[in-house]
């Protein structure tokens, strides 16, 4: 008994020197965004003098675009969800043969690279002015955020009784409203973890953001950051700062919405 | 209160109202029930099926800076995947795809599931950990790049300083500033990368092996390794199987980190056929070989999931 209350704590240990190890990075991020100008990366394992300057130049340089980021990402999960969740509960609750055939779609499209929905996109956005736009942007998001989101849902769904629904169309609800009415409040929890990874997704993206922009008007803050490194880096302090500001929903959701991530990574992903 | 919505409608599962109203009302509902689906079917053509065909119209065409202007992209029939072909760049993007590819699963998988074991024991705090452990793979990948840059960087990155002060090194380490390195280094940080996503997925696999699998394996001897190859192994293979086609699918058109670290350089060294195809299109407006690159790397993503469905299909059968 105590021989094997001893061998946890070794394992706990164990556990936290391999979290020290992986989450090093992160750690050295916010310790160099503490650091002075000059010496950032020269700086010791603590930040021993703390200063916010690289916070202030972030905070001024770069505070636009992560509004941006935030206006996009929060777009994309409006969008994301709306489209996807009326399908997410036909695929799991109506009987069709095309059912097979969604489901197959969604499983491809997983396979196209970014690159190749860039090339078209740009094409496309040149001719139809969608190009350096905010709701051009939100739209090529919803090409990570509307799949994930549908496999998600789905997943839940599938267990939903059919005749939750069939008990309020008999009180004269259509299909619409007994979706609404019903369908919606149950899946509150699956809309959040999906919400949540179509806003990560979004405020992630990169290669939307680099190459369906192509003037400085509208510019995430990905964006941002891959100019800051784009040749030598002349600041670290400010651009670790502006990497801490864009990791910070990241964290939140990890610590607020740990739960949600997990199921989000298993759902997505084992169908 | 969704409990109490659930009792009260097994009650009425079945009843007479709920037929009659389905058959009245049967032809407005398959309307609807279209309207349901039309959104997302409609996305998905806008996002997916457009662009696939449009890159398989562009990469037949001269699409160029001029076709932007004057809206010409005369047919060239194969001439776009030739001269990407041909071109002296193509293999070695292909053997640093073949490569990035390979060593990240490998190792991302390897390290992934060694730790899915270890945090499958249970002790204190273990959940806690395991799922802060998932934040390198929560950030966006340019965060992790510029970080990593950071790491990395050659004089005065803490990478170098730590590995000199260890006297494991006698002069710092160019990772990304030297060809012969900079793909190990690009691999090395897209393993830390990819580790969370495949703990997280081996875990969940782990946990839906029957303890009586293992208490049974025990009178039999199977302990230890012998149990993990006899009883872990075989039933943790199909999640296996699944996280290494989402894998090579996945790790085959990574392009934000290889563009956040290195480019593409130095000297090209850690040019893939992601990284080509991004350069061919939009630093060197040539959208023609730029879409057919990424139809060649579409192509061998299709092979490796015609493989994986034939493989489990095989399984099944057996």
């Amino acid at each position: 008994m105590n021989d094997s209350a001893v061998r946890r704590a070794v394992y706990t240990v164990i556990g936290v020197l391999i979290l020290v190890v992986m989450l090093f990075p992160v750690y050295w991020m916010l310790n160099a965004s503490l650091q002075p100008s000059g010496n950032t990366l020269t700086a010791g394992f603590l930040p021993l003098h703390p200063t916010f300057s690289g916070y202030q130049r972030a905070l001024s340089e770069q505070g636009g675009n992560l509004v941006t980021s935030l206006i996009i990402a929060t777009g994309t999960v409006i969008l994301s969800l709306a489209i996807a969740t009326p399908c997410a509960y036909a695929l799991s609750q109506f009987r069709s043969r095309w059912v097979s055939v969604g489901l197959l779609a969604i499983l491809i499209s997983q396979m196209i690279p970014g690159i190749v929905i860039a090339n078209a996109l740009y094409t496309a956005y040149e001719r139809i002015g969608l190009l350096n736009s905010i709701p051009g942007l939100i739209l090529a998001n919803c090409a990570s955020g509307i799949p994930f989101a549908i496999l998600i849902l789905r997943s839940f769904m599938l267990s939903l009784p059919p005749s939750l629904v069939e008990a309020a169309r008999v009180d004269g609800a259509g299909l619409f409203r007994a979706f609404v009415a019903i369908v919606l409040p149950i899946s509150k929890n699956s809309l959040i973890t999906a919400g949540l990874f179509s806003f990560l997704f979004s405020w992630s993206d990169f290669l939307f953001a680099l190459t369906l922009t192509t003037k400085g008007g509208v510019r995430p803050v990905t964006l941002g950051i891959y100019q800051y490194l784009g040749t030598q880096v002349q600041n670290w302090n400010a651009v670790m700062a502006t990497a801490v500001l864009s990791a910070i929903p990241a964290i939140v959701l990890l610590v607020a919405a740990q739960k949600y991530i997990a199921a989000g990574a298993i759902g997505g992903a084992v169908k | 209160m969704a409990q109490a919505t659930i009792t009260r409608t097994t009650d009425a599962r079945g009843t007479g109202p709920v037929r009659r109203s389905r058959g009245r009302r049967h032809r407005g509902e398959d309307l609807t029930k279209i309207l349901f689906v039309l959104p997302a079917a409609v996305a998905m053509v806008a996002l997916f099926g457009y662009p696939v065909v449009k890159n398989l119209l562009m990469s037949l065409q001269d699409y160029g800076l001029r076709t932007f202007f004057t809206g010409a992209a005369p047919w060239v029939g194969l001439k776009n995947y030739s001269t990407v072909v041909t071109d002296n760049l193509f293999s070695d993007a292909m053997v640093n795809t073949a490569l990035f590819t390979i060593g990240s699963i490998a190792f991302q998988f390897v390290i992934g599931l060694a730790l899915a074991l270890f945090f499958h024991r249970r002790f204190p705090l273990s959940g806690v950990l395991r799922s802060l452990l998932l934040l390198p793979w929560l950030l966006p990948l340019i965060v992790s790049s510029a970080t990593w840059r950071s790491i990395l960087e050659q004089d005065s990155g803490i990478l170098n300083r730590t590995l000199s002060w260890l006297h494991l090194i006698n002069e710092p380490v160019p990772w990304l500033n030297s060809p012969s390195v900079a793909l190990i280094a690009v691999i090395g940080v897209n393993i830390w990368i990819g580790i969370p996503f495949n703990v997280t997925l081996l875990y969940s696999g782990l946990a839906e092996i029957p303890d009586e699998l293992y208490e049974a394996g025990q009178l039999d001897g199977a302990t230890g390794w012998r149990a993990f190859w006899f009883i872990t192994w075989p039933n943790l293979r199909a999640v296996a199987s699944v996280l290494l086609m989402l894998g090579v699918v996945y790790t085959i058109k990574v392009l934000d980190i290889i563009l956040g670290l290195t480019g593409g350089g130095p000297a090209n060294a850690t040019q893939t056929l992601a990284t080509q195809s991004y350069e061919r299109s939009f630093i060197d407006f040539k959208f023609g070989e730029g879409a057919a690159l990424s139809n060649i790397l579409i192509a061998i993503s299709f092979l490796f999931a015609i493989f994986y469905l034939r493989s489990t299909r095989r399984a099944i059968d057996e």
